[in-house]
């Protein structure tokens, strides 16, 4: 199969949100998903349509998203809507994923995170505790401050 | 001549390259020939100067005078506040800018 | 006017913390310089021509006197005396060292004030009416709902790196004083069938660029805007061009896909939104507004005494009618003949806060214009307010005249400039001021921009100046017909640039042909609209 070797292994995975087992197997393509392979393993590439994937979540335990430059914000989108549509399998950011960035893409459904450079364990367990509270409703499932300003 | 400028990395203010330091004073800047990029990677690395980059200018007894505008105001300040310049009481400051 | 609470005030500290630790990360080599700049950059440090630069949010315009002391404070203490006010009512500091940036956030944020996303591909500062709350044409106040939107738009956590900046901005009457539709998103409140409701135009922008918005929903229920602008951005951050960053601004995406078929996309998204609870409830547009309330205005004398014939001719230009009438809004211009457009000392920003203390009920607000306004002045308290300005050199009477020029900071400090900015307003200022041909005029807005991001809105200047660099010597295009009011259009160029002395001729030969042409009432824009390009083209290039 095309592609097997895509992705991250499990050595490449900074830090983890969830409790199950890691996949361990390379991530194919979303062309190679539509193409009715039974992968359960996939990887989005900025200029990928997430919504394609929707009707195979059920069958993926493992979505990788791109980040080639972290300046390219398409991989905040492609998480929440994966999760607005009840995906519930990790969700990895890699790539050029920097301290700066890891509670924002928190806040958009990522659980897993395996940055091209390792990054420092103090700045980046201060960086996820950035925000007690936040504005927005997203898929993080975080009480917001106007709800809170209302309870 | 090519002279190299960056800003300080902790004030921002502009310098230029005067063969061992980083000046404020474009007079003092040195003629860095086909060293500039050698120059700026070292100094950069070392956070001695924030994106440095290279300027043509000339050289005369009057001092260096940059070729572009730009980096004749960068060297002198604001031509429309000549009180907050290097040059606050000299009366040709403007002149050489323009 | 809105006060944080404990929320609002514990996100600008943890910004600032943040801040802080990524400074410092800077300077002990932890980020580079390519890392670095987008994270200064949403918190308003730019690196400019002579060091620093902070851009501070003055949040739809509005300010108290509390935090414009504290803005004159910061000039004095951590630059050289002075700021200027932008066209998009924020306030730049020129003088910055980096060392300080985190400090002068945390001074900010003391005064419930920050420099939060000035900058940087994300949402920007909301902009709104600089009457806002205050003129007698407006349906309602548009700040709560700018006030919504700038709270949802903070540390976003989807629109953080969008392919390009994004500017909002909401008002809420049919006279349009903000430039709505030069806009990513121009927001406008109406009134359909008894209910309140946001209309949406999206698409517009100036820079190289230039476009009017379209209209894309005519009507979004109160309980929806949020959400509705939620699925506009989704749109673009997964489809704005991100391949040239000349094409990324959400216009682009918008001309490209067309106005429909754009607008189905988000209707589709919006659909989708609608049922992830994204909207804030209700109850918080409630809370929001009890805060912008209208202070206890007091009945009193509703004529001016025009008995000071100077004092006459600053209420007859610089006020607007206010919704109270026995109060109106009072225009402080900060373009004094020959000099820079919208810079402000320290000293005269807390000048500037004292009378808005003792006239305005504390409050202030900064025009698209670069000026000031104190938007609730008595009028038995004009003359004595007028006085004081006077004396202090800010009582020029030109608002809106051609000496009221937008003009951004050109080459003298902007290191994208092409040609400096700021001279040809002070002397165009100067001529018209000596020929006295100003007050002749009436009407007329002259805009300029040292380079075609036109950060000066030269495009929707009846007169617009667009400096270009021609073999390293400063060159001036001239353009003529732009509006960024409710009658928006862009601007024409004349034909070929002119030199620095060449263009100041220009102008002042294209006010001779509207002179010579003018009917009735018309101003020069209405006269350009009617006679079109052709006599300004001969009486310019014969
Ligand atoms: C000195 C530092 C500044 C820099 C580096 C800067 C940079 C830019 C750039 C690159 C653009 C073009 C964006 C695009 O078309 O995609 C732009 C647009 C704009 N800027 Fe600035 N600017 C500066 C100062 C200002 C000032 C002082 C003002 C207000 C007087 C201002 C207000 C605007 C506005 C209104 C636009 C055009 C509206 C739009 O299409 O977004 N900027 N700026
Ligand atoms: S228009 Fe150009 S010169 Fe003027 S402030 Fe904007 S970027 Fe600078």
């Amino acid at each position: 199969m095309a592609n097997t070797d895509l992705g991250t292994s499990p050595d490449d995975v900074q830090f983890r949100f969830r409790e199950d087992e890691m996949a361990d197997h390379g991530a194919v393509t979303v062309d190679a998903v539509l193409e009715q392979s039974n992968a359960s393993a996939v990887r989005i590439e900025p200029g990928d349509d997430a919504r394609l994937l929707l009707p195979f979540l059920d069958r993926l335990a493992l979505v990788e998203v791109n980040f080639p430059s972290f300046a390219d914000g398409r991989g905040y989108s492609v998480a929440r809507i994966l999760r607005e549509a009840g995906y519930e399998g990790e969700l990895r950011a890699v790539g050029d994923v920097l301290i700066d960035q890891l509670s924002h893409m928190r806040r958009c459904g990522f659980d897993s995170f395996a940055p091209d450079k390792r990054l420092d364990e103090e700045d980046a367990k201060r960086a996820f505790a950035t925000w007690d509270d936040v504005y927005q409703r997203s898929v993080d499932g975080r009480t917001t401050i106007p709800e809170l300003r209302h309870e | 001549m090519k002279i190299l400028t960056g800003n300080d990395l902790k004030t921002g203010a502009v310098v230029w390259w005067d063969g061992s330091n980083w000046s404020l004073y474009v007079d003092r800047a040195a003629d860095v020939g086909d060293q500039g990029e050698e120059i700026m990677a070292r100094e950069e690395a070392l956070r001695r100067v924030n994106v440095p980059y290279i300027v043509e200018a000339e050289s005369s007894e009057d001092g260096v005078r940059p070729a572009h505008i730009k980096d004749r105001i960068r060297a002198l300040g604001p031509t429309v506040r000549q009180d907050l310049t290097l040059k606050p009481q000299d009366p040709e400051a403007i002149d050489w800018v323009i | 006017m809105y006060q944080y609470d404990q929320y609002d005030q514990q996100m600008v500290d943890a910004r600032v913390a943040e801040f802080r630790d990524q400074a410092r990360r800077r300077l002990e080599g932890k980020l580079t310089e390519d890392q670095f700049k987008p994270l200064r950059l949403m918190n308003g440090l730019y690196l400019q021509l002579h060091a620093y630069m902070l851009r501070v949010a003055i949040p739809y315009g509005t300010l108290n006197s509390r935090q414009m002391i504290a803005l004159g404070d910061i000039a004095d203490k951590y630059d050289r005396g002075y700021g200027h006010f932008t066209t998009r009512q924020n306030l730049q500091y020129n003088w910055i060292k980096l060392e300080d940036a985190a400090d002068i956030l945390a001074d900010l944020s003391k005064v419930e004030m920050h420099a939060i996303q000035t900058s940087g591909n994300c949402i920007r500062n909301i902009s709104s009416d600089h009457f806002a709350g205050a003129a007698a044409d407006e349906l309602v106040d548009p700040r709560p709902y700018a006030e919504l939107l700038r709270q949802w738009s903070s540390f976003h956590p989807e629109f953080t790196y969008l392919p390009r900046k994004f500017k909002i901005c909401v008002i809420a009457a049919e006279k349009d004083r903000a430039a709505m539709r030069l806009h990513d998103i121009g927001i406008q409140i109406v009134e359909q069938d008894g209910e309140i409701g946001a209309r949406f135009f999206v698409g517009g922008g100036m820079g190289r660029t230039p476009m009017i918005a379209p209209m894309v929903r005519d009507f979004v229920p109160l309980d929806q805007l949020i959400t509705y602008a939620e699925a506009c951005l989704r749109v673009y951050n997964r489809y704005g061009r991100r391949d040239n960053k000349y094409k990324a601004r959400i216009k682009i995406l918008v001309h490209e896909l067309g106005a429909e078929e754009y607008t189905r996309q988000v209707e589709e998204e919006f659909a989708h939104l609608l049922d992830q609870g994204v909207e804030p409830p209700r109850a918080e547009l409630e809370r929001i507004k009890t805060y912008f309330a209208d202070p206890a205005f007091e009945d009193g004398p509703k004529n001016v005494d025009r008995s000071d014939p100077d004092f006459a001719v600053w209420v007859d230009r610089n006020t607007h009618r206010h919704k109270h009438d026995s109060y109106v809004s009072a225009v402080i211009s900060l373009k004094p003949v020959g000099g820079i457009p919208g810079d402000a000392t320290g000293e005269q920003m807390r000048l500037m806060a004292k009378l808005a203390k003792q006239y305005s009920f504390d409050e202030i607000r900064i025009m698209h214009t670069q000026n000031v306004v104190l938007p609730h002045v008595k009028i038995a308290d004009l003359h004595a307010l007028w006085s004081e300005l006077h004396a202090a050199g800010l009582g020029a009477p030109n608002m809106d005249t051609i000496e009221d020029m937008i003009a951004c900071p050109g080459l003298d400090y902007c290191s994208l400039a092409n040609a400096r900015s700021i001279p040809l307003a002070q002397r165009i200022s100067e001529r018209f001021d000596a020929s006295g041909k100003t007050a002749e005029l009436g009407e007329l807005k002259l805009k300029i921009s040292g380079c075609i991001n036109a950060c000066g809105h030269h495009h929707a200047g009846h007169i617009g100046i667009l400096g270009v660099d021609r073999k390293g010597v400063e060159n001036y295009q001239l353009s003529l017909g732009g509006s960024e009011a409710e009658d928006v259009s862009l601007a024409k160029i004349t034909g070929p640039g002119f030199t620095e002395d060449g263009v100041i001729e220009a102008v002042d030969t294209v006010t001779d042909v509207y002179l010579a042409q003018r009917e009735g009432e018309e101003r020069f824009l209405d006269t350009y609209r009617r006679i079109g390009m052709e006599p300004f083209k001969e009486a310019l290039y014969g």
